[in-house]
């Protein structure tokens, strides 16, 4: 019985590798090949290694293994968007067909500063309140 | 079939096969971000395999060096966003 149990999740855990790795290969962009390997891989990892614990059947061994795969599901998420960040800062570049890019204009180059807001947009809007100002002063 | 001919014939040619696909990625990779998100993958089937192999040798000491290899992609990716971050500063 556990030797049915350990065939199926150590199967599956590999199928979903596979599937990374093939994702890894097919995307488009480098930003959709991070959301690939942060998801399917994990994943795949956490089932191989319930399997490993099922088979084991040992009380520290099924701890050792459960810190591995909490450890696995907190760094992942982490490691993906502090590459993905310093990939877009670096100038990587979108693919060709993406529909929008929230950071667009955001960030700014020289000083290596993110705001929330549009920088050029900003600097407009600043103008036209220095204008109304200018028009009707200390009301 | 017993569980360790299951997994000798069948899981780990799997594993191996994903790991010859992202070594692909790896080598083409355009940019240097493509090539550091292959190698993290590369070290996580890296931890599948160990699992793997574990269960086939049954020694269950394996899979300390499977916490410490999670502990090395972490780090390493972390380093490496760093230093790609770094690099633009100048």
């Amino acid at each position: 019985m556990t030797d049915i149990l350990v065939a199926i999740f150590s199967l599956s855990g590999a199928i979903f590798i596979l599937l990374a790795s093939i994702g890894l290969l097919r995307m488009p962009d480098a930003y959709l090949r991070i959301s690939v390997t942060t998801k399917a891989a994990t994943l795949g990892i956490g089932l191989l290694l319930i399997a490993a614990a099922i088979h084991f059947q040992d009380f520290s061994i099924a701890t050792r293994i459960l810190a591995i795969i909490l450890f696995i599901l907190l760094t992942a998420p982490i490691s993906g968007h502090l590459i993905g960040r310093a990939s877009y800062f670096s100038g990587v570049k979108l693919w060709k067909d993406s529909i929008m890019d929230d950071m667009d204009g955001k960030y700014n180059k020289a000083t290596q500063e993110l705001k929330s807001e549009d920088v050029e947009e900003l600097k407009k809007r600043e103008k036209k309140e220095r204008k109304l100002i200018k028009k009707n002063p200390a009301k | 079939m017993t569980l360790h001919e299951f997994i000798f014939y069948i899981v780990v040619p799997i594993l191996s096969i994903s790991v010859l696909l992202i070594l692909w990625r790896f080598l083409i990779g355009p940019s240097i971000v493509d090539r550091i998100i292959a190698l993290d993958l590369i070290v996580t089937t890296g931890i599948g395999f160990i699992a793997g192999y574990s269960i086939l040798t049954n020694r269950p000491s394996f899979l300390d060096v499977a916490m410490i290899l999670a502990l090395i992609a972490f780090l390493g990716t972390v380093a490496f966003s760093y230093y790609i971050q770094k690099r633009n500063k100048k």
